[in-house]
């Protein structure tokens, strides 16, 4: 039972959100089931939520390694939680929208999520460029190729593209840096993304296939 | 003078780590990231600025707005988090500056929980101080997050009513009058999508634009820009690939509306920072490559 309901929810939706695309009068049988993907994301939070806590829990009370960022983590969630669910701070009160504005929920998004997710992203620029050092070394033939479009696209994506290669002629415009970075996206890069999206619609045309004749079994948490 | 300062400490510096990998000695990581601070600060104090011109695939978004009648409706997803939002607010920014200085009516959305906050952070800095005359429910509204990814979509497509009854605020659909000869997201004359991740561009071009034949463009992060190529033009007729794609679109609006001229361009200021240091990167993998060279002949040398 533990398995066969799961698996009979799965094909029967399944097959249901496919007719509902090539047959009219089963359109809304496909809303309906997108209605109750909505409420089960939903309850995906909760468990999401749950699972959050439970981890760092377990970290802080068996003290594992670098188990304060756990501490850190479960300060801010809760406080978070705390805040936005009550709206502290909101001057409409418990009815007002969350994100009102001097809601301590805004003021914590804006002034404390906000720049530490910022931050953390822009810590790319430096790995980047260690990478970048390390990695394009003219060893090979491809290895120079790829040298070559890495050069032209870091410039290309600058005002400074531009300013180098101003004085090429508008009959040669493909030679102007910019120009040849544009080419490089749209031609070479396209037809690997073109190569890479056919691959990856392929394995989702099998594996949808296999979950909606019940062959899939493994997000049920077992192959056997 | 902050560009001639900059170059001189910089260009000092890396030619100075050249001369020790032509001496043989290797450049260490940490040498790499002190100069990427280095620069980016430079340019942030001096605040570099350079000129930029929209190339074809910003333009073909900007100039859809700009063909659209006025009155026309447009929806703009916020799917992005603070991650992202320094590459893509500005987007979304200037994407609500043209669209509400050409009278359209923007129907804003968010498929990401954390779109609608900052979603906020435009309504109360671009919105009410450079709009106040626009009117909720008359020029704009907000139908906030839903969660449900695709899901949401698959069901706005035929209906919007049934997944939202109401707007952010719990407002009847019903009862804002820029909703009443709008059924569903066919009755939209363009889809802008800005963001980075999933769902975002893509799944609106897949489960909105191209499903129900509406006009779709985009805005996303650099690192997502080349997965959307192949969408472009018949998918999406714009995108807009990060801060660059942000800067042109901002310097664009400053040429075709001089009562722009004067508003903040945090993309074309980000210019700045991201010019340097795309510039130490290509020195630095230049001084890479002079270091590879030398060990290497000194290997055959050597025997």
């Amino acid at each position: 039972m533990k398995r066969q309901i799961p698996l009979l929810i799965i094909v029967v939706v399944g097959w249901v959100l496919m007719f509902s695309v090539f047959i009219p009068p089963m359109e809304s049988w496909g809303e309906e089931a997108s209605l109750f993907f909505d409420i089960i994301a939903v309850f995906a939070f909760f468990l999401g939520g749950g699972n959050l806590l439970r981890v760092h829990f377990t970290k802080v009370s068996r003290k594992s390694a670098n188990w304060g960022y756990s501490v850190v983590t479960l300060v801010g969630f809760l406080a978070m939680l705390y805040v936005g669910l009550f709206k502290i701070g909101n001057t409409g009160g418990i009815g007002a929208p969350l994100d009102a504005t001097g809601s301590w929920f805004q003021l914590l998004f804006k002034y404390v999520m906000s720049p530490l997710q910022s931050t953390m992203y822009s810590l790319l620029a430096f790995f980047v460029a260690s990478a970048s050092y390390r990695a394009f070394r003219a060893k090979n033939t491809e290895a120079t190729i790829l040298l070559i479009a890495a050069f032209v696209i870091l410039l290309g994506r600058t005002p400074l593209g531009t300013i180098l290669t101003a004085w090429v002629p508008d009959s040669f415009s493909i030679a102007q840096i910019p120009n040849l970075a544009i080419w490089i996206m749209n031609s070479p890069n396209l037809a690997g993304q073109r190569a890479i999206m056919i691959g990856i619609a392929l394995g989702v045309v099998s594996m949808s296939l296999r979950l909606l004749l019940g062959i899939e079994r493994s997000y049920l948490g077992s192959d056997n | 003078m902050g560009f001639v300062i900059s170059a001189i400490v910089i260009g000092g510096g890396l030619l100075w780590i050249l001369i020790r990998s032509l001496q043989g000695k290797d450049v260490d990581r940490r040498v790499v990231f002190t100069f990427i601070g280095i620069t980016v600060c430079l340019a942030v104090l001096f605040q570099l600025k350079f000129g930029e011109s929209a190339t074809p695939i910003v333009k073909a978004a900007f100039d859809k707005i700009e063909q659209l009648p006025a009155g026309s409706k447009i929806v703009i997803s916020y799917d992005f988090d603070p991650a992202m939002a320094p590459e893509v607010h500005p987007m979304a920014n200037a994407f609500v500056r043209h669209a509400l200085a050409k009278k359209h009516k923007i129907y804003f959305f968010s498929l990401w929980a954390t779109g609608q906050s900052l979603l906020e952070v435009t309504v109360q800095d671009i919105l009410k101080k450079e709009f106040p005359d626009a009117r909720y429910g008359i020029d704009y509204c907000n139908m906030g997050y839903k969660a449900g990814n695709e899901g949401v979509l698959n069901v706005v497509i035929t209906d919007i009513r049934k997944m939202y009854p109401g707007d952010v605020n719990g407002t009847p659909l019903d009862s804002l009058p820029m909703m009443a000869d709008v059924k569903s997201l066919k009755d939209m004359d363009l889809l802008i999508s800005i963001g980075g991740g999933k769902p975002g561009v893509k799944e609106w071009v897949l489960f909105a634009g191209d499903r129900g034949g509406i006009p779709t463009a985009g805005g996303a992060a650099a690192v997502s820009t080349p997965l959307l190529y192949p969408y472009y033009p018949r998918q999406l007729v714009g995108l807009l690939g990060g801060t660059k794609g942000a800067a042109e679109y901002e310097s664009e609006l400053i040429k075709r509306y001089p009562q722009f001229a004067n508003i903040d361009t945090p993309a074309l200021q980000m210019m700045g920072p991201q010019t340097m240091a795309h510039v130490v990167i290509v020195a630095f993998i230049i001084i890479g490559n002079v270091s590879y060279f030398r060990s290497r002949r000194k290997k055959v040398t050597n025997g």
